[in-house]
């Protein structure tokens, strides 16, 4: 810290950034204020479209809920989405802006079912190793943008977003190819491709039934590593860097940081836990312990939304990866009342534009208020329309007249003498 | 069917499914060369298709139905543009909840309405179909593909040849610079998105009241993605762009077309093959730096 805070022009930017933007307490009242309007448009989209508010609000407080059973299935949701968005968190402080979890968990589920299906190992050492496979997995597919980062430049949100839909495929084909993973099953008939369901001791246990409230073992690792990263990223010279690195990577740079390096490591890292989350999901009851194509179940990108929520802080993620998990399994509940499932998808965007844009909207109020409009305003050089300075008009209010642009105009014309003709001709366009 | 036949089958095929990517990816290409990597082209697709659907319903007409279709895909646009260059939320935040919302909205509403199907009529041009293998593609499609012979060209000119090009270049190459010749930067990037807008959301609409007749859920699966993976497999050049989105098309009436007739290749491999051709494309072109320099790099002033 103290080499940042002496006379070094770029550090003193990167400490100004560091200060919070918008007052907490406007942000807070805002995002209330969204809130508030989002879950309005739900219910009036509810309404439009002739169903009942209340009785939907009452079928996903039923099926996410009101009972230990119904929190049961909401906190299976819960592992996978806080693991994503604690990867997410780490990427995005980098600035390193990592795009493709859901192909990530998909490939993190394809190496956790090979080993699983593959290796005969006693007891839980086998989850253990179905757990590292997808971790390590996934991190390396992150890895490999990483590497195209470092040696060609490409783009890291572009390449994250393409290799999503080629582990997509890469998935389709393990499961429809019988060497790899498609299922061998005896009799004929068609079925969707999946593969064979993983042994016993490569599933995650619940830990115990406490009212019939069941705690999977993938809840209690996900919280654990939201809380090691979170102490990473605020206790850890790792840490500062990788901050440092995110809020401006020329500093970062100047005081030593591999740019390359530490970037790239962050990307890995968001992919491996990415991994993870598919590896859970393939040993917990939601993936009916089988490598399915669709098995992701759009996990991924929800997990993303719930680090955008948190606004990249792991600690932060838990409880908005509570709120997305009651939401995912109240939805399912809802689909059997009959209101259509998709409507909580609706309701999830509108919640994460409530919750992302009011400090963004609040700066830019304030920087209007302030009277620099973002980019906003042309500086009048702009097409050069109308040489007014020399008529005399006055130029708009509030805006100078710059000197420069009036020896085109005039000067060049009438004296030829640089300096003094445009100084005249400037003095003359300001009147009194 | 004669092998001649076949390959008329698959060439007129691609081509329908070479259109509805071709309209999209000339907006995608505006916007990035402005700097903004719209992901929420995939929800302007579908939004522009769930639109022309209802429109084209409600009305009795599928060309209002279409021209609804390319509104809607300027709603969307317009929301985008204000979240990420007005109030400068991270674009591809703006970009994915955009999609999340757009799939979301469509596939709720579409389950508790009923829509009757419209399509646009079709060109069917009596001596010049009859030429062999090309004769099918190019004289027998749907209205609406006839104005890519307009889009194509004028978004060329627009962006190589008119001033708003030149200003929309130099915007996605360096904003600074243009920012201090007096260009109104995130103005420029609001255009441009509009443009997207518009034109991704007559991809959309074409393919709902063009081709398929009615809305499905999730009916672009990815397209718009595609659409994305096309400007870059173009290395933003537009040429090189609708090259892509032929190649795109093809693989995917190949995918559909070869089963029939006894040919097996992986279909994994030929629905990959846009996104793994891209990013071939993106590894090979990167050294050229083609690509826009402030591609994704928002623009405030007063920044570096």
């Amino acid at each position: 810290m103290a080499t940042l805070t002496g006379p070094d022009p770029a550090g003193r930017r990167l400490l100004a950034r560091l200060t919070p933007g918008p007052g907490g307490w406007q942000v807070t009242a805002a995002t209330v204020v969204t809130i508030a309007v989002a879950l309005g448009l739900s219910a009036l989209l509810i309404a439009v479209t002739g169903g009942s508010p209340s009785a939907s609000v009452q079928a996903l407080y039923q099926g996410s809920m009101a009972s230990p059973r119904a929190w049961s299935n909401s906190l299976l949701y819960v592992a996978p989405l806080l693991l994503v968005a604690v990867g997410a968190c780490v990427s995005a402080r980098s600035g390193f802006f990592n795009i493709g979890q859901e192909g990530q968990v998909l490939i993190g589920a394809l190496a956790g079912a090979w080993v699983g299906l593959r290796l005969a190992l006693p007891g839980p050492l086998l989850l253990v190793v179905v757990l590292l496979a997808a971790l390590l997995a996934a991190g390396g597919w992150a890895g490999l943008s990483a590497l195209m980062y470092r040696f060609r430049g490409v783009n890291v949100v572009v390449s994250t977003l393409l290799m999503t839909f080629l582990a997509q495929q890469l998935v389709a084909f393990a499961v429809n190819t019988p060497w790899l993973l498609q299922e061998s099953r005896l009799g004929t008939g068609v079925v969707s491709p999946q593969s064979n369901p993983l042994p016993e001791n490569a599933r995650l246990a619940s830990l115990g039934e406490y009212p019939n409230l069941q705690v999977n073992g993938g809840l209690i690792l996900a919280i654990l590593v939201a809380v090691a990263i979170s102490l990473a990223m605020t206790r850890t010279r790792w840490g500062f860097r990788l901050k440092m690195l995110g809020l401006n990577p020329v500093t970062a740079q100047h005081a030593g940081v591999r740019v390359g390096a530490l970037g790239g490591m962050a990307l890995a890292i968001s992919g491996a836990f990415a991994g993870l989350a598919g590896a859970l999901l393939l040993t917990s009851p939601i993936g009916s312990h089988r490598l399915q194509p669709g098995m992701s179940l759009n996990l991924g990108w929800d997990g993303l939304l719930v680090a955008l929520v948190a606004r990249n802080n792991p600690l932060l993620a838990i409880p908005v990866a509570v709120l997305f998990g009651v939401l995912r399994a109240g939805s399912s509940f809802l689909a059997a009342t009959g209101v259509p499932s998709f409507l909580v998808d609706v309701v999830k965007a509108l919640l994460v534009l409530a919750f992302v844009a009011p400090p963004a909207v609040i700066a830019l109020l304030r920087r209007r208020r302030a009277g620099g409009e973002p980019a906003g305003t042309p500086p009048p050089t702009g097409g050069l329309p109308t040489p007014t300075p020399s008529t005399g008009e006055p130029a708009a209010p509030g805006t100078e007249v710059p000197a420069i642009d009036v020896p085109e105009a005039t000067g060049s014309r009438e004296t030829g003498s640089g300096p003094t003709g445009s100084e005249k001709t400037t003095m003359e366009g300001r009147p009194a | 069917m004669s092998a001649a036949d076949n390959i008329a089958t698959i060439l007129s095929s691609g081509a329908r499914l070479t259109i509805p990517l071709a309209f999209a990816a000339c907006g995608e290409y505006v916007a990035q060369r402005a700097g903004t990597l719209n992901i929420s082209v995939e929800g302007m697709m579908l939004g522009a298709a769930f639109g022309s659907v209802a429109v084209a319903s409600a009305t009795g007409s599928a060309t209002i139905g279409l021209a609804a279709g390319a509104l809607v895909g300027v709603l969307v646009a317009v929301l985008h543009a204000n979240l990420s260059h007005r109030a400068q939320i991270n674009t591809f935040v703006v970009g994915l909840v955009l999609n999340a919302l757009v799939l979301g909205l469509t596939s709720y509403l579409i389950t508790i309405s009923s829509f009757t199907g419209h399509q646009v009529w079709r060109v069917d041009i009596p001596v010049l179909r009859d030429i062999p293998i090309i004769g099918p593609m190019l004289f027998v499609q749907r209205w609406p593909a006839y104005l890519l012979l307009i889009a194509v060209p004028l978004t060329w000119w627009l962006v190589e040849r008119s001033r708003w090009g030149l200003e929309l270049r130099a915007v996605g190459e360096n904003p600074q610079a243009a920012d201090v010749s007096g260009i109104r930067v995130n103005h420029r990037r609001r255009q441009a998105l509009l443009f997207c807008g518009l034109l991704a959301g007559l991809g959309g609409a074409y393919l709902a009241v063009g081709e398929v007749g009615s809305f499905n859920q999730n009916m672009t699966a990815g397209r718009g993605y595609l659409v994305i993976a096309a400007v870059i497999f173009g290395a933003w050049r537009l040429g090189r762009t609708m090259i892509g989105c032929a190649v795109f098309g093809l693989a995917d009436a190949m995918r559909l077309a070869l089963p029939a007739l006894g040919v097996t290749i992986n279909s994994q491999l030929l629905i990959a093959a846009p996104y793994l051709l891209a990013l071939l494309a993106m590894l090979v072109f990167a050294t050229q730096h083609r690509e826009p320099r402030a591609l994704a790099k928002p623009f405030q002033r007063g920044t570096t």
